[in-house]
């Protein structure tokens, strides 16, 4: 017993200090999951689904533009295969990131787990660009920042959840907020010159499927249009 | 509104839940160790990304109407704003911000007309 609360305490300290040195790292994220987490809930509210619904689904799921997008797929008609391949496609940038990051977090026992169920694209940018400090287990330091990140996008749905049931109107337009944040992160891609032919092909892929197919049933031969197109096009498209 | 029943929803949450943990589990259980990682899913993870990017935003714009009142003016106002915002300061809760301060103002005072 005695030995098992000093081990408790070490490891309450270690968490401590690794929570103030990732805390600076994870402010912006804090300021940005806290505008998009609330407007979550509150979306999620003015579609009927409880604040419940809407922290499950930040608890389990965590990916902030994939939950914008299924608030308008639990609005359509039940159709979990659709849900499970789009999640699939539209996830598919966290098998990059778990390709770039299986060398930091190598060796690391069951915390690599919780490391990669928190992976976003928040964290990743964050643990790519920042070195852990001297003085600061790096594992410590990599689990701070993930679990801050997730716990920013948990709360926030919680209070936009909250919210959301209490306010008895809706504004107009305000779930145009989705479509501005993938605007911008594809105006961030867009920015890399060698991202705009994958880009273009896209756009074009999903235009054309839409004009061909309508809006009901677009988004998988969309998908499909791109993954042929990515394949054929090879290494001419975009560069490794 | 909310059209599936509880099961339903609950359903669907897991299966976006599994699918996602699933993209974020899948590269570190087919390459555990030192195995080298195929060149296509390497080019695929590159690739698809800004084009996932630009499915989606054609997505979101999906029911836009053109040819009928207000003809998109909210939507392009607001993209074109999000453009030059984003050039400008390259601040992407700015971006974010402002670029749904100008649809939210334009949608609701075409409302009034």
């Amino acid at each position: 017993m005695e030995a098992s609360s000093v081990a408790e305490q070490s490891l309450s300290s270690r968490a401590k200090i690794a929570v103030k040195a990732a805390f600076v790292h994870t402010l912006p994220v804090l300021m940005g999951f806290s505008c998009l987490g609330i407007a979550y809930g509150v979306l999620m509210a003015s579609k009927g689904y409880s604040v419940f619904w809407s922290v499950l689904m930040s608890m389990v799921a965590f990916c902030g533009s994939m939950q914008y997008v299924a608030i308008t797929l639990l609005t359509m008609a039940f159709d979990p295969i659709q849900v499970f391949v789009m999640t699939l496609m539209v996830n598919a940038r966290h098998l990059f990131y778990g390709l770039s990051v299986i060398p930091k977090y190598r060796g690391m026992g069951w915390v690599r787990n919780l490391l990669v169920f928190f992976l976003c694209d928040e964290t990743f940018s964050i643990v790519c660009s920042v070195e852990p400090p001297e003085n600061i287990n790096k594992k410590d330091f990599y689990l701070a920042i993930s679990a801050l990140d997730y716990l920013y996008w948990v709360g926030a749905t919680l209070v936009g959840g909250i919210l959301g049931e209490m306010m008895t109107f809706t504004i107009p337009g305000l779930d145009f907020v989705l479509t501005a944040l993938i605007f911008v992160l594809f105006l961030d891609k867009w920015e890399q010159k060698e991202n705009r032919p994958s880009a273009l092909i896209g756009v074009a892929a999903t235009v054309i499927c839409l004009l061909i197919f309508g809006t009901q049933s677009f988004i998988i031969p969309a998908m499909l249009v791109i993954l042929a197109a990515l394949l054929i096009g090879g290494e001419r498209v975009c560069k490794l | 509104m909310q059209t599936l029943t509880s099961s339903q929803t609950l359903i669907t949450i897991l299966m976006i839940a599994a699918a996602t943990i699933l993209t974020r589990f899948l590269p570190f259980w087919i390459f555990p160790e030192k195995r080298q990682v195929p060149r296509t899913v390497l080019f695929l993870g590159k690739a698809l990304p800004p084009a996932m990017m630009g499915l989606l935003i054609v997505y979101c714009l999906k029911s836009v109407n053109f040819t009928a009142a207000p003809f998109a003016i909210p939507e392009i106002a607001a993209l074109a704003a999000i453009y030059f915002l984003h050039k400008w300061k390259h601040n992407s809760l700015l971006s974010i911000g402002g670029g749904t301060l100008i649809y939210v103002l334009i949608l609701n005072a075409n409302l009034l007309f």
